[in-house]
């Protein structure tokens, strides 16, 4: 039996690298570019078709802003960025701070069912969305309520409100409850501990949360489709009746304009987590 | 950890005002396409409650069973594929060296953050007649008759016939895999992440191959993972309604097209209630069976 480690050990030492370093395999390194390749092509060259100067997409003929300047005066596609800024940020405020109360209440009480409540709780995340985005459209229809823009931002707290919750638990699972013990032991009251302790500590995660929440509205499309009446058409409906129409390089430079908003408010979430991340570490 | 009953008004005040929302506009609403689903569709098209099973036997009808078996199926093989694509790079992340680690995850969940719609329908561009998969292919074509007929065999390939690769389920598979692959790779990192390295060291030092190693230690172990990000796959695959709209054709209607006409054109709410449980039914007793095994092995645990 002795010989089998030595051997092993031999051909460790030839290959003059750990077994366990998959990433410096030529193959390892070949299906990872292979796989970003697959993720980014089509964004990228999306992105790119938005500046070309030809209607019909297909081959390059030169740099252009001309589908943006035609997208930003497009008065229906101005609407609808409008209509969607005001769902977005309505719903964000309302879904961070019912969000953040749960995922603080599930963080810190033990209560019977608790199992099943999370469960139930956690649902907007994993059904798929149309079978939500139909619910709240019999819902409504139910209550004899027009849609509009207040049935959309209705629906998306409901589904954000997960998620709000999910980013505060995560946050708070670092947190130190001797200070919270501490602040009591001085005198504190619970509600002064609450908003002196507890709450400062929570900031980064409703930072976090928060944008996440507007990410999510932001980009939703299935669940708005169910629930958006005449009038109340959001960014992602409008590209969707656009491309449906046909597919132009106005209906790129539009996506275009989502992905960077979206994506530069996850840049920036994230590189605020990572900031607090280090600061705790120091 | 403490007892609700410890400071009932705190936890009434903190888990009050989201349990109401979530009930009154997600709970209730589910609770009301279920009983919708037992009801009937009126003349111009209004939902009487009754209690029929009509919905669902018509659920079962062949033409519609083939349509969800189809959905299980693209489901399955898009789950399938993303496994395969999807193992490779979070095994490559989570061995990585730690300053890669997080760099090569952004590249990974980046395109995740860009609108849905978008992803989707940027693979329109990829993928049909004139788009950019068959421009590459007629380029490759075009080079390799070129050598044919340096070798002195003019034309021997013929004419480029660009292929049909949009509105199919074909396509339909690609835009799952694309649109899910980050639902995949982000639990299978987590699990990779915290796995114990030693047991692979303890295998390939034994005298066990890397792929006998891959399939006798890593895969078992890192089990959970696989499975959840596997089923959060297939859930989502099988219940999208977008992609099988954008990129499918008349093979590839999924079970969430069927249920987006019935709300819609057809306007037959109580069949496509019936239709959205026929998905929600089988997440349900998923999550029921997955929250009994968590009891059960807390409990198993606590007793050792």
């Amino acid at each position: 039996m002795s010989t089998l480690p030595a051997r092993s050990m031999r051909r460790r030492r030839v290959r003059g690298t750990n077994p366990l370093e998959y990433l410096k395999r030529p193959w390892m390194q070949l299906t990872l570019l292979a796989s970003f390749v697959f993720l980014y092509f089509p964004i990228v060259t999306l992105i790119a078709f938005s500046f070309n100067d030809s209607r019909r997409n297909i081959t390059w003929r030169g740099f252009t802003w001309k589908y943006y300047e035609k997208a930003f005066n497009n008065a229906s596609l101005h609407d609808a960025f409008v209509n969607s800024m005001i769902v977005a940020g309505t719903s964000t405020l309302v879904s961070t701070a019912l969000g953040a109360m749960l995922g603080l209440a599930l963080y810190r009480y033990r209560f019977p069912w608790k199992g099943t409540y999370e469960g139930v709780a956690h649902l907007p995340i994993v059904i798929p969305e149309i079978c939500m985005g139909v619910a709240m459209l019999v819902f409504f229809n139910a209550i004899n309520m027009d849609l509009s823009l207040i049935t959309i931002t209705v629906s998306h707290i409901a589904f954000t409100i997960p998620f709000v919750a999910v980013v505060i638990r995560a946050r708070m699972a670092g947190f130190d409850v001797s200070l919270e013990e501490a602040s009591h032991d001085l005198g504190a009251s619970e509600w002064q501990t609450f908003w002196h302790i507890t709450f400062p500590y929570m900031v980064p995660g409703l930072v976090a949360g928060a944008l996440m929440a507007f990410v999510l509205s932001l980009d939703d499309f299935v669940i708005t489709f169910f629930t958006a009446g005449v009038g109340s058409t959001t960014f992602p409906i409008k590209i969707y009746s656009m491309l449906r129409f046909s597919v132009t390089p106005e209906v790129n430079a539009a996506s275009t304009v989502l992905i960077v908003i979206t994506l530069s408010l996850t840049l920036i979430a994230m590189i605020m987590q990572s900031r607090w991340a280090k600061g705790r570490q120091e | 950890m403490e007892d609700w009953r410890k400071n009932k008004g705190a936890f009434a005040i903190f888990l009050g005002p989201a349990s109401f929302w979530l009930l009154l506009f997600f709970v209730i609403p589910l609770i009301l396409v279920w009983v919708y689903s037992f009801g009937e569709r009126g003349p111009q098209g209004q939902t009487y409650l009754a209690l029929s099973f009509e919905n669902y036997l018509r659920a079962i009808e062949p033409i519609h069973l083939g349509i969800m078996l189809k959905s299980i199926w693209i489901g399955a093989i898009s789950t399938a594929v993303c496994l395969v694509v999807g193992f490779p790079v979070a095994m490559g992340i989570a061995f990585a060296p730690s300053r890669w680690k997080n760099p090569l995850l952004l590249i990974v969940v980046l395109p995740f953050f860009t609108n849905l719609l978008i992803r989707t329908y940027a693979w329109i561009a990829v993928l049909r007649t004139r788009g950019f998969l068959n421009f590459g292919l007629e380029w490759v074509h075009e080079k390799a008759n070129w050598l044919f007929a340096l070798a002195g065999f003019p034309a021997a390939l013929g004419e480029f016939v660009p292929l049909e690769l949009l509105y199919n389920q074909y396509a339909v598979v690609i835009g799952l895999v694309y649109v899910h692959l980050p639902f995949l790779i982000l639990p299978l990192y987590a699990t990779l992440e915290k796995l114990d390295r030693s047991y692979l060291e303890a295998s390939l030092d034994l005298g066990a191959g890397q792929w006998r190693t891959f399939f006798s230690v890593l895969v078992p172990l890192v089990m959970p993972g696989i499975v959840s990000g596997a089923l959060l796959v297939f859930i989502l695959s099988m219940g999208n309604f977008l992609v099988p709209d954008l990129l499918g054709g008349t093979d590839s209607l999924m079970i969430g097209n069927l249920i987006a006409r019935e709300y819609g054109a057809a306007r037959d709410w109580p069949f496509g209630s019936a239709l959205s449980f026929m998905i929600m039914y089988p997440v349900f007793i998923f999550f029921v069976i997955n929250a009994m095994v968590a009891r059960y092995r807390t409990r198993r645990r606590a007793e050792v």
